[in-house]
């Protein structure tokens, strides 16, 4: 007992973070999942962090009301933001997504609620593993659930084609605002964790080098599979404390292991485990 | 009963459909004839919400359903098959029935699968199998089988018979007639005079976007009007 208890007391601000990091990395993947690929995961994530922390900060909102307005509030922009982007797919959904994170990283730079380019500092550190974990359970759940329902088979379908989604009657552009609020709900959630277990934030954390590290994750796990996302995020996160030396070059060396991925295993983590079911389910054939 | 009333469709200044006019009648099936670029597959795509109307109404059971988006023509009864199969390729069979039922409030079990199957002349087909691992011609059929899922009112085969050998053809108008005396209004686009003659009731011929005859295929094809436009002057008949 006292040996986790003391792995727990060495490791505890990297097992804090593979929790949030991992809640991110799902909530990019309920947007990968509708073929969407709408790249704005940092800026929710920004928005509910600096929300949640402004709460709690200026008007000593306890944690869970913090939090759960911040998740509000990154859902309700990420469900307005679907309607201009309505019409974009593809690369160019990708371009205007980054271009709305940008956006949102400017006005944090230079608002003087947000503290500007120092950002926030003294952040009542209130997440603790328990609470990061318990979210994390709530939201994988909560997709797990949903993965069983219609709105998991629209999802399928528009992802597969757009076109003929329409015509067996699924409304394409609600369920592309759902997935993206859906998106920014758990990003919110993800950003808000972020805040309150990291004691102080600046814009640069939700900048465009951590929508890169989200999207590394996943396609890393596996675009359509969330526990692929769950893994990726986690391998991701743990790499850089294992190999020490790898450390100044974290971003460098998550552009190789994209590259070795994307050669190599395209599907992901998740895909190399279904191979091995097939090969393992054709050889007891 | 989906009654099109001078229906019109202009592509910039391409007069794609002009002033077509035609009923789909519960039980029967309706023929639509026309060479290449007649506006055949634009008239189901103007029908379906896919394609804006430049004039006309589209009624279905005494509903207007023109300028509605494509899924609620889907959700008021419309059901299509594609000229170049659209299935979700990358799902399974069962997936691709379920989406056919996707306005429907009853979840479909694996016997209510075979059956549409079953209708749609596929047979038992693996329903954990993807869509795009099937043959072709199942593929075909699959797409039918997901179009009747949605217990449309109105089915739309845009060339359902292409790629299909002589076999298959014969099977398929054996599939389209039980399909129409189950009381669903067929429109059957198509190239095959063959299948036509056997399957239809009665024939709508486009050619520029234009009705130039209408009537039972027998008379369709003795129709000067309509050998001309299908192989110039001077032919004889259509086999």
């Amino acid at each position: 007992m006292s040996v986790l208890a003391d792995f727990y007391a060495q490791h505890s601000q990297l097992i804090d973070q593979i929790g949030v990091n991992a809640t991110l990395a799902l909530s990019l993947s309920v947007s990968l999942q509708a073929g969407q690929l709408a790249l704005a995961q940092a800026a929710f994530m920004g928005i509910a962090a600096y929300v949640s922390a402004i709460l709690a900060m200026n008007a000593h909102w306890p944690l869970l009301a913090a939090i759960v307005t911040a998740v509000l509030a990154s859902t309700l922009v990420a469900a307005l933001l679907a309607y201009p982007i309505r019409r974009l797919r593809g690369i160019f959904l990708a371009i205007a997504t980054i271009g709305f994170g940008e956006i949102v990283r400017v006005f944090a730079n230079n608002l003087n609620v947000t503290g500007g380019a120092e950002g926030l500092s003294s952040i009542p550190s209130d997440a603790t593993t328990g609470v990061i974990y318990a979210s994390l359970a709530v939201v994988a759940l909560g997709l797990l659930l949903l993965s069983r329902t219609k709105f998991a088979l629209a999802v399928a379908l528009v992802r597969e084609d757009e076109y003929a989604a329409r015509g067996v009657g699924i409304d394409v552009g609600a369920i592309r605002t759902l997935s993206l609020a859906l998106g920014g709900a758990i990003a919110g959630l993800g950003g808000a964790l972020y805040a309150h277990s990291s004691f102080f934030i600046t814009p640069n954390d939700f900048g465009f080098a951590r929508m890169e590290e989200i999207l590394v994750w996943c396609v890393i796990g596996g675009v359509t599979s969330p526990l692929g996302a769950v893994l990726g995020a986690a391998l991701l996160s743990i790499l850089p404390e294992v190999i020490r030396f790898l450390r100044d070059y974290r971003e460098v060396t998550n552009g190789i292991i994209l590259l070795a991925v994307i050669l190599f295993a395209p599907g992901g983590l998740a895909s190399l485990w279904r191979a091995r079911r097939r090969r393992a389910a054709r050889t007891r054939a | 009963m989906l009654v099109l009333d001078r229906v019109a469709v202009r592509y910039g200044g391409v007069q794609a459909l002009d002033a077509v006019s035609l009923t789909v009648i519960p039980g029967s099936v309706l023929g639509l004839i026309g060479p290449n670029g007649a506006g055949k597959t634009t008239l189901v795509n103007a029908t379906t919400g896919l394609t804006p109307l430049a004039g006309g109404t589209i009624v279905l059971d005494g509903r207007r359903i023109d300028g509605l988006t494509p899924h609620r023509v889907a959700r008021a009864g419309i059901a299509r098959t594609y000229q170049n199969i659209r299935l979700f390729g990358a799902l399974d069979v069962r997936a691709n029935l379920a989406a056919g039922a996707y306005t429907r409030t009853q979840r479909l079990d694996a016997a209510a699968m075979q059956a549409l199957l079953a209708r749609a002349g596929a047979g038992e087909l693996d329903l954990d199998a993807p869509a795009n691992a099937l043959p072709y011609g199942d593929q075909r059929r699959l797409e039918i089988a997901r179009a009747l899922a949605a217990e449309p009112r109105v089915l739309m085969l845009d060339e359902p018979a292409a790629g299909m050998n002589p076999a298959e053809t014969g099977r398929l108008v054996d599939t389209i007639r039980a399909i129409a005396a189950s009381g669903i209004g067929v429109l059957l686009i198509e190239h095959d005079m063959r299948l036509v003659r056997a399957a239809c009731d009665a024939v709508v011929v486009l050619n520029f976007g234009e009705v130039i005859a209408r009537g039972t295929p027998a008379h369709i094809g003795r129709d000067p009007v309509v050998i001309e436009a299908y192989l110039g002057t001077g032919a004889e008949s259509l086999a």
